[in-house]
């Protein structure tokens, strides 16, 4: 056993780190760093940053521009990304559509779309849930009827993160209606300017605007935008979203936003001295930390498994990194609310160049620990999470 | 022991509930309110002057009706129900707390009737850049000039002092920055030269002002209470005020449960309602739990918020905070999660409820604060 990491791990490390700290925009990291919302020109520019130097797709097939890297140099990969406060390269097409194209798509697809996906020339959204389809995503009813070399798709979509600044998006769809649940469902590519289609914002609770209902209305979609076979959407979901988890524990944001709440308390005036003075934060610091650093060890526990695992076998890892991993994401949160203390609750409008209420970064974290509770609810919900521990696992 | 209401504190209560329901039912009628240039309805304000809320603390001799710390629980709770954004805190319970405990008789007579009769507003000025939750660390300042004084220093975050009339502000008359002596009290016009006020709003729709005191000139009688020995008052108006804050979070969070659970019935995913599952029925078991356990101590703060000896009184106030801290925070984080994501939108009236129980469990102290409190002065038997 030895936890700590080869010379070469190191080095990796330290190179990937140089290249961030070098290459993205200060500015684009320091909002990050603070929890501000990024616009779609940020976003835009870093992931594009970050495909010149080869690091936007690393984990997609070589041939597709992917990385033959090691699972602990992936690992290190995502915690260095988010340990600078550099905008993970746009999820929804490195992490989900990319790899299902890559996988299931046609040859014709994979040299369509996935350079293009690569390079963020084509910005997807996930159309997934549904209004009454949440966390029993399989009860989606958007429709997609074949007519000729075409599909006419129906229905609605919500929760679609930036889809305002999509141009694709790929869709779950029933293409089977007498199917039961799971087996009429097929995945479908859809270009977003084709008519019919309808983006509403929804504007969360801590004021942004980062998710959208989609409305399709008689959208006529070409057959050859169907994803591998009809009716075998699922299957490719499925994958998709074991994709997703991958990451989910998202140790190098808990990291990062730890180091920061220790800086700012340092800085913090409180009775006497400072923040950093108080026993009392010090302790909800240190319970933070550790549950960090046992997670840490979890996660790395699974890299190291996945040399020998067996695939077909029920592993709960990655729910317990989901739970584990969101609770801690929301404790950082928490813990820069008190850091902030009374001026977290000042929310002023910026019209007139005024000066902050308190320090300048105050007002970025009442709304963070508000919109962070958000990633208990998506992704798989931690109920969700639990009931899989517990039937797929513990066999109850 | 007796926890019932009497037939006038009903009758009042139910007219309360009744007007909060009209005003503040629909959702959509909060925005209108929110709207106005001051944040909130001042007609409604006319009307809770009609029905006697304002007046509602002061005795019948300073022109009020003589209401005592249950009567203000009980308008609390409602206004923490319909989550009204009027200053009934800032200028009844604050404001009018500090003319009650410290004001003088012609201070009393020149300030209650505009309250009562919903013509004045008032502020408490205190928090500064630096003193987070220490009422006593006061950097402000107020030096006798010939028959007047003179005041200078800013103060933060003053709930609701973009609109008020005048301000209560706390400044140091003599001592270093944390002495706990020294500090004196000043009712300031807030139209005074020498005044500057920046209003915003707050995370959860309410107003507050950065406002700035740039050598403020005020007579001798502007001083409330005795020169120096500010802090037991603002201790004792500051434990009213949190009396009415943990009465307000308790109608909001029983707000907050009720929507949660009419939701838990009507959605369905599995096709079954999500109430139907046992993990979820657990958590909102879980809710209502917290939630008897915070009336329970929102009572226990009404009964004691009045009593005049400091030593039993804050104690008592600090573990009502606490306590009603936690409840909020499991309710609020419950109600969110097992609403799933309509709960995360700005439409829906979950997360507003979430948002003023956050900043609630932060006014005059978080939960660590308050637990120090309690730690090192242990609590006393209710006599
Ligand atoms: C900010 C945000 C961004 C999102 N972005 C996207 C996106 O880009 N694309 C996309 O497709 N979707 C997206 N989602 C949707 C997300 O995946 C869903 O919110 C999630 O699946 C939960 O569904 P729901 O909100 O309908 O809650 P519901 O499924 O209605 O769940 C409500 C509650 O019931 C619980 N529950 C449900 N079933 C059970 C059970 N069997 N046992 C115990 N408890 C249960 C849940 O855990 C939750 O607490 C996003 C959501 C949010 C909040």
């Amino acid at each position: 056993m030895e936890l700590r990491h080869t010379p070469e791990e190191i080095a990796f490390r330290d190179g990937l780190r140089k290249t961030f700290r070098e290459k993205i925009p200060a500015e684009i990291r320091q909002k990050v760093s603070e929890g501000r919302h990024l616009s779609r020109d940020e976003i835009a520019a870093s992931h594009r940053i970050l495909h010149a130097e080869g690091l936007a797709t690393p984990n997609w097939p070589v041939e597709w521009g992917g990385k033959d890297w090691t699972p602990v140099q992936r690992y290190l990969y995502v915690e260095e990304v988010q340990f600078n406060a550099v905008p993970m390269p746009l999820s929804f097409n490195v992490a989900m559509v990319g790899p299902v194209i890559a996988n299931f798509g046609s040859q014709q697809q994979k040299e369509k779309f996935l350079p293009a996906t690569a390079s963020l020339d084509i910005w997807w959204a996930q159309g997934f849930s549904e209004p009454g389809a949440g966390s029993d995503l399989a009860s989606l009813k958007t429709s997609a009827k074949r007519e000729g070399d075409h599909y006419v798709v129906n229905g609605q979509k919500t929760w679609t993160t930036l889809g305002q600044y999509a141009d694709w998006i790929f869709l779950l769809v029933r293409t089977d209606p007498a199917a039961k649940k799971q087996q009429g469902i097929s995945f479908l590519l859809v270009d977003m300017k084709t008519p019919g289609i309808t983006v509403r914002p929804i504007i969360t609770i801590d004021g942004a605007h980062e998710v959208n209902e989609v409305f399709f209305d008689d959208v006529k979609v070409p057959v050859e935008n169907l994803v591998g076979e009809e009716n075998k959407g699922w299957d490719y979901a499925k994958f998709l979203l074991s994709n997703e988890r991958t990451n989910i524990a998202r140790i190098g944001f808990s990291k990062e936003k730890l180091e920061l709440v220790k800086a700012r308390a340092k800085e913090t005036p409180s009775g006497e001295g400072m923040l950093w003075d108080d026993a009392d934060f010090r302790r909800r610091i240190a319970i933070a930390e550790i549950e960090l650093k046992a997670l840490e060890i979890t996660q790395m526990r699974m890299v190291a498994a996945q040399r020998h695992r067996a695939s077909d076998k029920p592993d709960p890892t990655s729910s317990i990194l989901k739970i584990k991993g969101s609770e801690i994401q929301q404790m950082t949160t928490e813990l820069m609310m008190t850091v902030a203390g009374p001026f977290a609750a000042a929310s002023p409008e910026h019209s007139h160049n005024a000066p902050p209420v308190g320090p300048d970064w105050a007002e970025a974290v009442a709304p963070q620990f508000f919109n962070y509770r958000k990633v208990s609810i998506y992704g798989g919900s931690n109920e969700i999470q639990r009931n899989i521990i517990a039937k797929a696992f513990l066999g109850l | 022991m007796d926890f019932d209401l009497t037939e006038d504190q009903r009758l009042l209560k139910d007219s309360v509930d009744r007007l909060i329901q009209d005003n503040y039912g629909d959702f959509e009628k909060r925005k209108t309110h929110q709207a106005d240039s001051r944040g909130y309805s001042p007609k409604l304000w006319a009307q809770y002057a009609e029905l006697g809320l304002l007046g509602l603390p002061f005795s019948e001799e300073q022109g009020g009706f003589g209401g005592s710390a249950v009567d203000t629980m009980n308008v609390m709770e409602t206004f923490g129900r319909g989550l009204v954004l009027e200053p009934y805190l800032a200028t009844v319970v604050l404001g009018g707390g500090f003319l009650r405990f410290g004001g003088s008789a012609a201070q009393q007579a020149a300030l209650i009737p505009g309250i009562v009769d919903g013509s004045t507003t008032l502020a408490f000025a205190q928090i500064e850049a630096q003193s987070r939750y220490d009422l006593f660390d006061v950097a402000t300042t107020a030096r006798r000039v010939g028959s007047s004084w003179l005041l200078n220093g800013a103060k933060s975050l003053v709930l609701h002092g973009d609109s008020a009339d005048h301000l209560i502000v706390s400044a140091r008359t003599a001592g270093s920055r944390r002495d706990r002596d020294g500090i004196s009290l000043f009712v300031v016009p807030a139209k005074a030269a020498g005044v500057s006020r920046r209003g915003y709003a707050t995370q959860d729709d309410l107003r507050a002002a950065e406002i700035a005191f740039d050598s403020v000139l005020l007579p001798q009688d502007a001083l409330l209470g005795e020169p120096g020995a500010g802090l037991p008052l603002m201790e004792r108006v500051v434990d009213a005020a949190l009396a009415a804050l943990c009465a307000e979070a308790v109608g909001a969070m029983g707000a907050l449960h009720e929507l949660t659970l009419d939701y838990l019935k009507q959605r369905k995913q599995f096709n079954t309602t999500i109430g139907s599952f046992q993990a979820v029925q657990h958590r909102a078991a879980d809710m209502l739990v917290a939630l008897e356990q915070a009336r329970s101590m929102a009572m226990y703060a009404a009964m004691m918020a009045e009593h005049p000896d400091a030593a039993t009184r804050r104690p008592a106030i600090a573990a009502a905070k606490a306590l009603i801290n936690r409840s909020a925070e499991l309710i609020g984080k419950e109600a969110i999660q097992l609403h799933g994501g309509i709960a995360m939108t700005m439409e829906y009236k979950a997360g507003h409820y979430f948002k003023r129980l956050t900043m609630l469990g932060s006014q005059f102290g978080e939960t660590d604060q308050h637990l120090r409190l309690v730690a090192e002065r242990g609590l006393t038997e209710a006599a």
